[in-house]
């Protein structure tokens, strides 16, 4: 027994092929970057500690409290990951949240879960992380970085619904006049109690453990550093994050920009239904439908443009899959080397 | 003693869970990308599907339709598509009036809900066989053989490793919880964000027990010799017969989508 609290582990099925390749796209370069963040910065220490980790936010999704009328709040966890691991560690772990769940127990899908897990891993972790920065710096003291938290963790669910429900109407499973309202409505209730679990989690650590918290985290709790309020210190201490998440939000708009420009809004779609016009739709999952290079025509222009597309993500991919893999192989030489300095 | 039943895995003498779990997880994918690939109204391709599914379920010696049956907690999604038997236009079914607006469902939009509903009950009856039929280690070994990167299959080991203690470390809490709150009909006491705080306390208190346990764990781990890096089983090369079954199967599947495309009549 084990509740779902939010409405977004997608099964298979509910996004379209292209949908869920692009996302799986997005996500496998995310968290190509995640592992080597990862690996610079983790030692063999970290080996058992993300696994256990993992664990434990899969155990405390268990964890919910009654609102009223047989509802309850319950925790997604991925601000909460990132700001006690790290965001690059707390976003593999996210991964392996999911990956588990959708693995073992077939809670959200295989073929989607590259969507999954940028919803609720990504999203939560690297930008939720980003905005728990951007306002932390606007103030002073640990209660401060709490409320930066608290507020993060509340974005970080809306933001995940609102993604999923482009999602679902990019794929034809929902149209986005109902999904948006609906998806965003229900969250932004739902995230009011992802931030009250969050806030009083890390309060609670911070009482008890202060030391098992961020470096950064840790000084702030126990009064060593107090850091300097104020939009400069926030700019200073943001841009990194800011950048992080303008570049993941720039690559999904470059990705799906092609499938939105050729998808008739949900809005429009439903302005059409009024009237009854039957709607030219030949076959809704078709790759890249109506994306045209100049110079060609129907059908080749469209597979050349497709093939284009994914020729370029994919050099990407294996681009950054490359690095890991020279660097993985000389920290395995530097082990091997000097096995005493682990 | 815990309340989570952590493995779907049945144990069974047959031909599906000797199979290599490398080929099973891609066969697996592969199907459920083609399911995802159907066109809409392509219920008789869907239901081909669903007959292939069946049969494996029933040859693995778990009856043909414990899949079917065990499929249908991912039902809730389906709202998610629901709005479509309204807003697709087509041939008018019924209407709904509601004083301020009314509903229309249309035929296409039911055709094109229940497609969706079908494919993903499909998809994930594909997911739940693998499941049945393949101890979890097995998957990590075959997700490794796969290229997935070392950090993920050693954070994903060590994490179906601990769940069930963790989990139970949870539920514990929460009973302990329960013991000392009293409630009276049904209500909770407390103020909203005192019980809220109660929550977050909880989950603070057990990310500090996971913590001291990963320290345990990595001290336990040093005094059996780790020296910083997991040395997985060797993958052995899969057998001719092996590669064969593979290449059937996605053979058939592509078969499969081709006819659905072109020739299997939809809705």
């Amino acid at each position: 027994m084990f509740p779902v609290p939010f409405l977004l582990h997608a099964p298979d099925g509910f996004f379209s092929v292209p949908v869920s390749v692009a996302f799986w796209i997005v996500t496998a370069a995310v968290l190509g970057i995640a592992v080597r963040q990862a690996n610079r910065t983790l030692d063999e220490r970290a080996i058992p500690t993300l696994g256990v980790l993992a664990a434990f936010i899969f155990a405390a999704q268990m964890v919910n409290f009654q609102v009223a009328g047989g509802t309850s709040g319950h925790l997604l966890g991925g601000v909460l990951a990132a700001v006690l691991l790290g965001p690059w560690a707390g976003s593999i772990v996210m991964a392996c949240v999911i990956a588990v769940q959708a693995l073992v127990f077939q809670d959200g899908g295989l073929v989607v879960m590259g969507a999954n897990i940028f919803n609720m891993g990504i999203i939560g972790t690297l930008g939720g992380y980003a905005l728990y920065r951007a306002i932390a710096g606007l103030g002073r003291g640990w209660r401060w970085q709490l409320v930066a938290a608290g507020v993060a963790a509340w974005f970080a669910v809306e933001a995940a619904a609102i993604v999923t429900s482009f999602q679902l109407a990019l794929s034809d499973t929902s149209p986005l006049n109902v999904a948006l309202p609906a998806m965003a409505g229900v969250h932004a209730l739902i995230g009011l109690g992802e931030a009250a679990i969050t806030v009083a989690a890390l309060a609670f650590i911070a009482a008890v453990r202060p030391d098992l918290l961020q470096a950064r985290e840790r000084a702030i709790a126990t009064g060593q550093a107090a850091p300097a309020g104020g939009i400069w210190a926030a700019l200073r201490s943001g841009p990194a994050w800011l950048a992080a998440g303008i570049v993941v939000s720039a690559l999904v708009v470059v990705i799906l920009a092609p499938f939105a420009s050729s998808h008739p809004d949900g809005l429009e779609r439903v302005a059409i239904d009024k009237g009854f016009e039957a709607v030219a739709k030949a076959n809704p999952y078709e790759i890249l439908p109506d994306y045209t290079i100049p110079g060609l025509d129907g059908t080749a222009s469209t597979i050349v443009s497709g093939l284009i597309g994914v020729v370029i993500v994919l050099a990407v991919a294996l681009g950054i899959a490359r690095i890991i893999a020279a660097r993985r192989a000389a920290r395995l030489e530097q082990r091997k080397e000097a096995p005493a300095a682990t | 003693m815990s309340g989570l039943s952590l493995d779907r895995y049945l144990p069974r003498e047959s031909p599906i869970h000797a199979l290599d779990a490398r080929v099973k997880f891609v066969v697996t994918i592969a199907f459920i990308l083609a399911v995802s690939l159907l066109p809409v109204g392509s219920f008789a391709a869907i239901g081909i599907a669903w007959g292939a599914v069946a049969i494996l379920s029933g040859t693995a010696k778990l009856g043909p339709f414990r899949p079917a049956r065990n499929a249908f907690f991912a039902l809730p999604f389906v709202l998610a598509a629901l709005p479509l038997v309204f807003t697709r236009p087509g041939e008018e079914l019924l209407t709904l009036p509601f004083g301020l607006f009314t509903l229309r469902a249309t035929l296409e939009g039911l055709i094109a809900f229940l497609t969706i509903a079908l494919k993903s009950w499909v998809a994930v009856q594909a997911a739940l066989l693998l499941a049945y039929t393949t101890p979890f280690h097995d998957l990590i070994d075959a997700l490794r053989a796969l290229r997935v990167p070392g950090i993920f299959v050693t954070t994903v080991s060590f994490m179906y490793r601990y769940l069930a203690v963790l989990s139970d470390e949870a539920s514990r809490m929460l009973r302990a919880r329960a013991a000392r709150s009293g409630s009276r009909g049904g209500r909770s006491g407390g103020t909203l964000r005192w019980r809220a705080t109660v929550a977050g306390r909880i989950v603070g208190a057990l990310f500090i027990r996971a913590y001291e346990r990963s320290e345990r764990v990595y001290q336990a781990m040093l005094a059996r010799g780790f020296e910083g890096t997991i040395r997985p089983r060797t993958a052995r090369a899969l057998h001719r017969a092996e590669w064969a079954a593979l290449a059937i199967a996605v053979l058939l599947l592509a078969a499969f989508e081709t006819a659905a495309q072109l020739w299997i009549p939809a809705a």
